[in-house]
Formats: structure tokens, sequence, C-alpha cells
């Protein structure tokens, strides 16, 4: 096993350290912090009215149920391709490796454009037959949640697709020869191993769909306790000089996110516990 | 006869990993599969097990043609060089784990787990974690795991190879008596020819994915069918134009008769208990391996005029006794 070396300390040392602390501070935790003062800026005042207003309720619900979607959707074909990708070797697999990184090196907005294009119930090159189908996508549930499953898609893959490297396929082959079926195989011998890697992957999804907003803008139509998510009530609340509510909702939805990464890194055991040699 | 291969080939790429083989491997017997890294044995155990498919050929266990199967309804047991330990569960789980897929009745489970831990000896251990267990240990679980569901043979891939020179000969006994007592039949990969001599009823060759030869311990290392058996079972030497063993050689002082080698003696090496003698000849080098108390018998020295020949086997017996 690896262990850390301690560096011997010299002055040098301590001013790395103070250099990046000083740069997270003023990056990320100076500016969250603020998010919150602000949000508290007249006590519970604006959080209470809010929480009263039902459109805005609405807007954190719907956030929550496409969120929660979209990291179900994710979760099962993030662990499907991660297994397609490690374990089976087929023609264009290296195009497929590349194009799943797409969804993180494109704009969200021209992710929503995208989808408009293909979905758009009018002009779209395949919504029109869906919504004589009766099913509408642009501007309704259906697309907000394909549009956050865009941008969050990568994010279980990379992360389990390590974890399945590094555990190797040898203890699938035992299951196997045990007498295990290929369901069997992998509830009772790959999910278990894999499990903290779907964790995180699944966190940092859930934390990406709580947060999208570009996409969700341009597909959603921003109707007004409709399709209004979370992340556009922010919007709408700044820039109507609602200062007060935009910063109580921005915390709440910074609240959950920064709540389910903390909980993962507290019940995940230490990684020189779970990492065995072999 | 309980494995029957037949005319079974498989490639990797351009790599041929088997070319044609057909074996028959007894039924109850412990089967060495033996060759160098790459010959092509650990596919063929492979094979057997349903982990890889052959391009060609069929594969009967006991009577069932299994050239189709799928590994899980093969009812073959299968131990791994690296153990394969299902890492989240104790070492009681590992082993129930193939009667807990065949939804056996709990106390039976119980009543088996406990059996088995006490035939490998790991019965203070299972509520461990594999992690908390050493190489040998493991091995001796991932065993215990594969005859839990009583297969109908047991296939073992470089099963010590992980393991340190000591464990590993004391594994190697192990198996042996362990065999002797549950009799499954039993196949083993090995790249070690002394672990194939020592442990095994009958040993398979395997070279560039061919079968170079089949037989016991005995009949392999006493008549070897070609060079490559020969020089892969044991130690060789060159003497005139043939390949014998350097115990098989008797070096004598002065010039000797027709069909031996004259020449000098260029090296004296002491291995514990035996000397290696290095004869040089007009053209060649014999190495003679002899106990020391025959070295000092014919008090040989460096560069002292010898001939060596070699005695035939009854010859070796006799002018020992």
């Amino acid at each position: 096993m690896a262990r850390v070396v301690r560096a011997r300390r010299r002055p040098g040392t301590y001013g790395l350290r103070l250099l990046v602390l000083a740069y997270l501070f003023l990056l990320v935790a100076w500016p969250l912090y603020l998010v919150g003062r602000n949000a508290f800026a007249n006590g519970i005042e604006d959080l209470v009215s809010i929480l009263e207003d039902p459109d805005t309720v609405h807007a954190l619900g719907l956030t929550v149920q496409v969120a929660l979607a979209s990291v179900a959707i994710n979760t099962v074909f993030g662990v499907g391709i991660a297994l397609l990708l490690v374990r089976y070797r087929f023609p264009g697999k290296r195009v497929l490796n590349a194009l799943l990184d797409l969804p993180l090196s494109v704009s969200p907005v021209v992710v929503g454009l995208a989808l408009m294009l293909v979905y758009n119930g009018r002009t779209g090159w395949f919504g029109p037959a869906l919504e004589r189908a009766g099913f509408t996508v642009i501007f309704s549930g259906p697309g907000i949640v394909m549009a956050t499953v865009f941008v969050a898609l990568p994010l279980v893959i990379r992360e389990v697709v390590p974890v399945l490297q590094e555990i190797g396929d040898e203890q699938e082959q035992a299951a196997r020869s045990l007498g295990a079926s290929a369901a069997q195989t992998f509830f009772r011998v790959t999910l278990p191993a894999i499990k903290w890697g779907v964790v995180y992957g699944v966190v940092l999804c859930l934390a990406r769909s709580l947060g999208e907003f570009g996409a969700v803008k341009v597909v959603s139509g921003n109707v007004l306790g409709s399709t209004r998510t979370a992340t556009l009530v922010v919007e709408e609340k700044y820039l109507n000089f609602d200062r007060g509510g935009a910063y109580a909702t921005a915390f709440l939805l910074a609240l959950v996110a920064v709540a389910v990464i903390v909980a993962v890194i507290v019940i995940r055991p230490s990684r020189s516990g779970s990492k065995e040699s072999r | 006869m309980s494995i029957e291969i037949s005319h079974v080939s498989k490639r990797f790429g351009d790599f041929v990993a088997l070319d044609d083989v057909s074996v028959s491997i007894p039924t109850g017997q412990l089967t060495a599969l033996l060759g160098p890294s790459g010959g092509g044995k650990s596919t063929l155990l492979r094979i057997i097990a349903g982990l890889e498919r052959a391009e060609e050929g069929r594969v009967e266990i006991e009577g069932v043609d299994a050239t189709d199967l799928p590994p899980q309804k093969r009812n073959v047991g299968f131990v791994f060089q690296h153990y394969a330990a299902f890492k989240h569960l104790s070492v009681r789980r590992n082993v129930a784990f193939g009667l807990e897929i065949r939804h056996r009745p709990k106390p039976e489970i119980r009543a088996r787990v406990e059996e088995l831990l006490a035939l490998v000896h790991l019965e203070q251990f299972a509520d461990r974690l594999p992690s908390q267990l050493s190489g040998g240990q493991r091995q001796r679980m991932a065993l215990a795991r594969a005859l839990a569901v009583e297969p109908t043979v047991l296939l073992l891939d470089e099963p010590f190879g992980a393991l340190d020179a000591n464990v590993r000969k004391e594994l190697r006994d192990w198996l042996r008596r362990l065999h002797d007592e549950v009799r499954v039949t039993t196949v083993f990969v090995t790249h070690d020819q002394e672990e194939a001599l020592e442990v095994a009823d009958e040993i398979v060759v395997i070279n560039d994915g061919r079968v170079e030869q089949v037989g016991t311990p005995d009949d392999l290392y006493d008549r070897p069918a070609n060079d490559f058996v020969m020089r892969f079972l044991g130690p060789v030497t060159r003497l005139g134009g043939r390949l014998v063993r350097p115990h098989d050689l008797r070096v004598t002082p002065g010039a000797g008769d027709a069909g031996s080698v004259a020449g000098r003696v260029t090296r004296i090496v002491r291995v514990g208990f035996e000397v290696r003698i290095e004869v040089t000849g007009e053209d060649q080098v014999v190495t003679v391996n002899m106990p020391r108390s025959e070295l000092l018998a014919l008090g040989l020295e460096l560069n002292a005029q010898v001939s060596v020949h070699e005695v035939s086997r009854s010859a070796v017996h006799s002018g020992r006794t």
C-alpha cells in the first residue's frame, strides 16, 4: 500500500498551503458564505416568504422531481454503460468513450437548443410526431428531465469505470463458476464491489441536476407555476430586484447539494480501509 | 474418462493459444497441465470451465457435452491464481456463496460451511473478511468455496503461483492430502515442473498450444517423448549428440572407453549436499551432478583428466546399493 510520505516542513510548504487556502477561500468559501449571509440578511423572513409562495414551492418541488428522475436514469444507464466500456470489446468503443464526455464540454445552452431542434412540437425533427401521439417534450416535464439527464450523463460513468477496472473481472468469473446467473452476479458481487463509486457518482449527478440552469431555461419555457425550476426562480427573482428571495432560494439549492456531499464523506469508509491488497 | 477434450482450438487475434488439442482426463485423479507461460494451459483450463469459448472442438464433462453450456451450468469448481475472493463478504459467506445461489435450506448451508471450514483449517477465521487473511489462507478459502457446491471437477489455475516459496510447498502437500480425502477429479495448471511431479497422478505437458506428452510423473521423467519434455522436466546436459540428465552421468579418472567423452574438470560447484562438475571436452562442456561423498571418493580436482559416460538407470541403482 502506498503510504503518503510526509514532506519535510520548510517555509515553502507553509507558503504553498497558504496559497491553496487563499485560492479556495476567495473562489469558493467566501462567495458561498455570502450567499448564506444574504439569505439571512433579514433573519428568516426571506426564507419563510419563499416557502409561503406557492409558485416558488412548486418550482422547488419540480427541481427535486426532475433531479430524482434524472439521477435514476443516469444511474441505471451510467452503470450499464460503464460495464459495457470496461467488460466488453466492440468496434466503436473509443468513439463511444469520447462521445460520453461531450455533455461536459458542450455548453448547456447548446444542449437546450439541440433538444429544441429535435423535439420541438411544431418544427422539430421528431417533435410533431410525438405531439400527435399525445406526448409533449419541449416546454414540459420530459424536456426538462432530458436536458438534465444530458448535462449530467458522464458523472456516474466516470466514477464507476475506474472502480470496475480496479476490481477486475475475476470475482465475477468466480461467481459464474459457482452457479450464479448474470443478474445474480451483478447484484451479489459486482454492485457491492462498485457501491462507493456508484454512490459518489449519484451524489455528483444529484448536485449537478439540482443546479442545472442553461439547458433547462431553453427547453422548459420557464412558465411560472408550471415549468419554472428553482434555478430559474433564482434568476427571475434576482432580475426583479427581489434579492432576498433570490438569495434564499439559492441558499436552499446550495444547502441540499452540500449536505449530500458531506453526508457521503461522513459515511464513506476511509480510503485505506476500503482498498484491500489483493 | 471424466473430461474429454477433442480437437479444441482457440486464438486471440493472431496468437494461436490452442491448436487442435485433444486430451482425456481421468476421473478421480489429480492431473497437472504443465508447460511454460503462454503455452495455452490456462486457456485450456478456462475452456473446460466455460470462462472461455473454444472456436473449434468439443468439451465433454462426465459424459455431458458441455461445449455450449455457460459456466454456471457446468458444475465445475474454479480456483484462481489471485484468489478472486468476494471482498465484501466474510469467509463464511464466501464459502456459502454457491449454496446460497442454489437456495439450499439455511441449516444445511450452515452445516456444510462448518464442515468445509474445518477441512481447510479456517474455522477460527469464519467471520473475518478476506482482506484480513494471508495469501495461503485466502487460497484455502477459495478452495473451500469451490468445493462447497460439490463440483464434478475442480479446476485450479496456478493456485500457488502468487504465494511465497514456503507457503507454496506447504499448500502443495496439503492439496495432495486433501485430494486423497475428497477424491474429486482435479485439474491444476502450473509452470513449475517440481510442483507437477510431486503432486500430480498424471501430467499433461502443453507447449505452443499443443500437447507434447501425457503420462504419469515417472513416464515423463524417465521416458520423455521429445527433447522439449526432457528439458522442461528437469536439468539436462549434452553428452556427445544426446540429451541426458546430469545425475545419470558418471565420471572416471583418466581416459574412458568408447561412448564416453574425455575432458578436463574446469569447474566444481558445491550446491548443498550435491556437487556440480563441469567437464570441458574437445567440443563441448558436460555438466555432471554427484553426491559430495562420491567426489571425495574419486579425489577429483580442478584440471584433472577424466572421462564421462552415462549409466543406465538399473546400473545406477545397483551401483549405489
